[in-house]
């Protein structure tokens, strides 16, 4: 297994994560191409365990992608991927790259939460029991287990009375909070926020940011997040890793990048998006 | 066509006739129904198996379905009438001969096969249509494949698919009369033939079958769309189900927002 | 006029063949195939393929025309050609086929065959076309009222041509449903390709061969053609 020297030691405040010796998420030699199109070229990085990392830069720069390919939602063209150290998608087999056994893959990918942007409710289910269907179904809990904890969910996510509700019924900014207790549901190791506020009328970003700041103080889940609410990335992230043209340009501390970017691109791009807001 | 001139008759030959007209229509609804059931199972089956995502299935569905809507109903069903049974001349004493010698039972067949091919179509474009968001949300979660066209997708391609199944159980309607040239079934049509022997008023009589048919169509149509409705209701406010065209799909397509491929 | 149709009592009897002779005889003849295809073909070409492409066109035509009419009709008028249209489209072919053949005695059954399929196609394609000027965006209805040109203009220039595109692939998948109903014309005596393996296979009760090809000449015609509808329909949803 290749291993990788991440810049982990370079955390100074917030709760600095438990640098365990194996990265929770790394990427070698990461390849996308869609048809003809690379989105993402020799891509490496990893993160450790309980980091929180927010990509940013602009539309089509391979953010999201990345999440994708981590869910398993894209297939990867190049490279590898390893969550907990084994190989997700592709592995590396005496030089050979050869497809992961199936079976290995979903046990990875029951690790992996992701919420979405346009929070892919099941519309054919109640609020509850789009939370308990996988932790009953796919982790094996009890009714009566994964109940409790969808109530105390419900709880955290400040719906606790929408349980019987019917996702289409409710607004978008509280669809989007049952989405979070929805993958949270499944105590993810990992979870991917792909611009969870981008389809929010714009007074209620702030609510489901701030339940997410506080699922990011109380618990040590790894975090991936694609975002353009830039205060929200410095808040919660431990790295900030800034992309353009499917190459990492720029990353570092949330705060040395948003108060003094040394690349031209990532200045540019953070006075564009700073000076709309 | 001297209907004006000949209603007495015209009455009397109905009348005399309704008990045959009645069971030819019994026939006829039978093969719509028998025949409407198999095709079900079998669009199901098979529509399934085309949208599954191993080749195993995905094959030799595709060929089947392709082979029973290539070839037309007519054929289907001489070859279900002629040579199928051949197999059992040839080697006297395989079972199930009385079905095959069953010559309703082999309408109901063809008509079940071929409508199943055309339904299996119909069931496997409309998983496709189910949201990606949805497809992709259940992969998030980790579900069997299994597991999420039981409990997610197919509840929600249930209600895209019933307009198409509908079209088709008219179309299976449509061409049961075609058991008018099965020996030994005597549907609605070939009963309306039989009516036309002992008078010349063979106009007034089919425009009757023709009403009657259109009845029964008319029926199927309005089941289905109950059926829609409560399948809708389902799914909650009948909002929109199907992928739609625009900002409902960031994650298939770039969005103004950022979408990043 | 004496006209004679196909019915029950006339097609061979599948209980009442001599059983004996089918078991001394091969499953399979191939002299007995080869020796049937040319007339199949010749019907294939003659009848099967003349019905399809005539009441193709007819069918594309009138469904046209009642599509316009429903759009342009009082509404009384345009009520009773829709349920006039869902009339047809909601009987059998089958019966429509033997109605008209029996009312029209002056008729050959091959203009029946024609006419009847195009008809009965054409309360399809209307449906299709409406579903194409439905399509045509209301702002190019308002952009040619502002230009005050007249309504005819309007539909020949403006609607038609931007409602027709999209249209293609289901009329093509119509003409697709016609050739495969086209065997129906049985009931009127027409000798269309499957009725003229009938009458190969009738005086020996050799069905294999005659319906096997036949069954292989409709997958053969029709199968490209579905793929190739296909694909176009792809390449118009891209194009917009």
């Amino acid at each position: 297994m290749p291993t990788h020297t991440d810049s982990a030691g370079a955390h100074p405040d917030h709760s600095s994560p438990s640098s365990a010796a194996t990265p929770v998420i790394e990427f070698v030699d990461v390849e996308k191409r869609f048809g003809s199109n690379t989105v993402l070229k020799d891509l490496n990085f990893s993160v450790a365990r309980g980091e929180r990392v927010t990509l940013i830069g602009p539309s089509g720069s391979g953010k999201t992608t990345i999440l994708r390919l981590v869910m398993t939602l894209e297939e990867l063209t190049g490279g590898y991927i390893y969550v907990d150290g084994q190989p997700l998608t592709y592995e590396d087999r005496a030089g050979r790259r050869v497809p992961v056994p199936k079976k290995q893959q979903k046990a990875l990918r029951t690790r992996i939460g992701m919420v979405f942007q346009q929070f892919n409710l099941f519309p054919n289910m109640t609020v509850l029991e789009n939370i308990i269907e996988a932790p009953i179904h796919v982790l094996g809990q009890s009714k009566k287990d994964a109940m409790s904890k969808a109530y105390s969910l419900l709880e955290q996510v400040g719906l606790p009375d929408k349980a019987d509700a019917h996702p289409l019924s409710l607004s978008g900014g509280q669809q989007q909070r049952v989405a979070i207790a929805r993958a949270l549901a499944m105590d993810p190791e990992i979870l991917l926020l792909d611009e969870v506020t981008s389809a929010l009328d714009p007074e209620v970003v702030g609510d489901v940011l701030n339940i997410l700041r506080d699922v990011a103080d109380s618990t040590n889940v790894t975090m991936l997040i694609v975002t353009h609410e830039m205060g929200f990335a410095r808040d919660v992230s431990h790295k900030v890793m800034m992309f353009d043209g499917g190459r990492v340009v720029e990353e570092g501390h949330p705060d040395q990048i948003f108060t003094s970017p040394t690349h031209a691109r990532t200045q540019q791009f953070l006075s564009a998006v700073l000076g709309e807001s | 066509m001297d209907f004006f001139e000949d209603w007495s008759d015209y009455f009397e030959v109905v009348i005399n006739w309704s008990d045959r007209l009645l069971d030819g229509l019994l026939t006829t609804i039978q093969l719509t129904l028998y025949g409407g059931a198999l095709a079900f199972v079998i669009a199901i089956v098979l529509g399934l198996m085309a949208g599954s995502p191993s080749l195993w299935l995905r094959v030799p569905a595709r060929i089947i379905i392709e082979f029973f809507r290539g070839i037309s109903l007519v054929v289907l069903l001489f070859l279900l009438l002629y040579v199928l049974p051949q197999i059992w001349m040839r080697n006297p004493g395989l079972p199930f001969e009385g079905l095959v010698r069953n010559t309703f039972l082999v309408g109901v067949l063809a008509l079940g096969i071929n409508y199943g091919a055309y339904g299996a179509e119909a069931v496997r474009a409309s998983l496709t249509t189910v949201a990606k968001g949805q497809w992709e949300a259940t992969t998030a979660l980790s579900m069997s494949w299994p597991h999420k066209m039981r409990r997610v997708i197919f509840p929600q391609a249930w209600a895209l698919m019933i307009p198409s199944l509908s079209n088709l159980w008219v179309h299976l309607l449509k061409g049961s009369a075609i058991a008018y040239i099965i020996p030994f079934v005597s549907d609605f049509t070939a009963e309306l033939n039989n009516l036309r022997r002992p008078t010349d008023i063979w106009f007034s009589h089919a425009f009757i079958g023709l009403i009657v048919y259109f009845l029964l169509a008319l029926s199927i149509t309005l089941l289905m769309q109950l059926l829609e409705t409560r399948a809708k209701r389902r799914l909650g406010r009948g909002a929109p189900v199907r992928q739609s065209t625009s900002a409902d799909q960031p994650s298939s397509t770039a969005t103004t927002s950022g979408g990043s491929r | 006029m004496t006209r004679v149709t196909i019915s029950a009592a006339e097609i061979e009897d599948p209980t009442l063949v001599d059983e004996d002779q089918v078991r001394q005889s091969p499953f399979w003849d191939w002299e007995f195939a080869l020796d049937a295809l040319p007339d199949m073909l010749l019907a294939f070409l003659q009848v099967t393929l003349v019905v399809t492409v005539v009441g193709t066109l007819i069918a594309a035509v009138l469904g046209l025309v009642i599509a316009v009419l429903l759009r342009v009709l009082p509404a009384p008028l345009a009520w009773v050609l829709k349920w006039a249209a869902n009339f047809i489209r909601m009987t059998p072919i089958v019966v429509q086929l033997i109605f008209v053949f029996w009312t029209f005695m002056w008729l050959d059954s091959l203009t029946i065959g024609i006419v009847v399929f195009g008809v009965h196609y054409a309360t399809y394609m209307s449906e299709v076309y409406r579903a194409g000027i439905e399509s045509v965006p209301k702002g190019q209805w308002e952009a040619a009222t502002a230009l005050s040109m007249p309504p005819v203009r309007v539909w020949r220039k403006v609607v038609i041509p931007q409602a027709l595109r999209s249209t293609v692939p289901s009329l093509g998948n119509y003409a697709i449903s016609m050739f495969k109903d086209t065997p129906f014309l049985i009931v009127i005596s027409v000798a269309e390709m499957v009725t003229v393996a009938g009458q190969i296979g009738a005086p020996t009760f050799r069905y294999t061969e005659v319906y096997v090809i036949a069954g292989l000449i409709f997958l053969a015609a029709s199968y490209p053609t579905a793929v190739l509808i296909n694909r176009l329909e792809k390449r118009l949803a891209y194009a917009h």
